[in-house]
């Protein structure tokens, strides 16, 4: 099964590299895009009876690795 | 004399500079401890040195703190071992929970590498005992990711605790926002954890132990350890170090 674990800065922590790209989206135009906040993306391939256990596998390999929890927070989206 | 256990991950690369400083320099004993051991040895200190241990890869020290040896370094540090972690060993230890908090990209993304001014906020720890209280140290740092992070109330403790050991500050010691290189929550360049035995440090002292090199002032930190373990019991006369081997 597939999961996919979105990792993010929590709201609170300074992104600069997302500050870096908002910035390069205005010099070329992009006025409209306000603000840009980096994160990172990971795919999980899993064994797994159902989709609940792909999730709940993708959440404990998350808190353990994937995310730092003082300074990042995720999501967890299991396919089917 | 003191032997220091100098732990080498997948690259690390400030182990050799560590092990120079305290063995050649500073006249002790020093080892090399492959991050798949399970033992330490008997060793008196800990570092774990700078680098960049797996690459970095997903962040820095997030694998490093997974090795086995740091099962040991843990233990080691519960039992009042003094643990000292610099640059990507700081990161390590942050990940491992040994430290409180965590790592952000510098403020202003670039790699710093150059020398930076740190007062010594307290002196009662075993790697500042040989220092006095507000002395500015001229050490270098060389990183992409220093920017120390902790939430207000873990700040508040830290502060509170006196566990903030170093500060990014100007030549004289003053604290102020333009001296804070990478943009540290309060300048914070190396703290420690409540039992002081712990201190993680972004600065590289080990790099600023001869005159050659720009700065001798990190021998203020490692002389300090040396210092507090011989005055622990543990013998710290240096070898003779006279007749030097390249």
């Amino acid at each position: 099964m597939k999961a996919t674990v979105f990792v993010t800065l929590k709201p609170s922590i300074l992104d600069p590299q997302g500050k870096t790209i908002a910035e390069a989206l205005r010099t070329l135009g992009y006025d409209s895009v306000r603000d840009v906040r980096q994160g990172k993306y990971f795919e999980l391939d899993v064994d797994a009876a159902d989709a609940g256990q792909a999730r709940s596998l993708a959440a404990t390999v998350a808190d353990k690795l994937l995310a730092n929890p003082v300074i990042e927070s995720y999501r967890v989206d299991v396919e089917g | 004399m003191s032997t220091f256990a100098v732990v080498v991950f997948p690259g690390s690369n400030c182990d050799h500079d560590a092990y120079h400083a305290v063995k050649q320099v500073l006249g002790q004993e020093a080892r090399f401890v492959w991050h798949k051991e399970t033992r330490l040895g008997s060793a008196d200190a800990v570092i774990l040195p700078g680098g960049f241990s797996y690459g970095d890869y997903l962040r820095t020290g997030a694998i490093a703190r997974f090795s086995p040896i740091m099962g040991e370094v843990a233990r080691f540090a519960a039992a009042g071992g003094p643990v000292l972690g610099i640059c990507n060993g700081f990161q390590v230890l942050l990940e491992a929970g040994l430290l409180p908090g965590g790592m952000r990209r510098n403020s202003r993304l670039k790699f710093i590498c150059e020398h930076v001014h740190l007062r010594v906020e307290q002196t009662d720890t075993p790697f500042t005992r040989l220092a006095t209280a507000g002395q500015v140290l001229r050490i270098p740092i060389a990183h992409g990711e220093g920017n120390y992070y902790a939430d207000p109330e873990t700040v508040a403790a830290l502060e509170a605790n006196r566990q903030v050991i170093l500060r990014y500050t100007a030549p004289g010691g003053e604290q102020d926002e333009a001296w804070n290189v990478n943009g540290s929550t309060g300048a914070i360049a190396g703290l420690c954890n409540s039992a002081r035995n712990v201190l993680g440090m972004m600065p590289h002292p080990e790099r600023a132990c001869e005159a050659a090199l720009g700065s001798e002032d990190g021998r203020v930190i490692l002389g300090s350890v040396v210092a507090a373990l011989a005055a622990a019991g543990v013998d710290a006369a240096p070898r003779p170090v006279g007749a030097a081997q390249p």
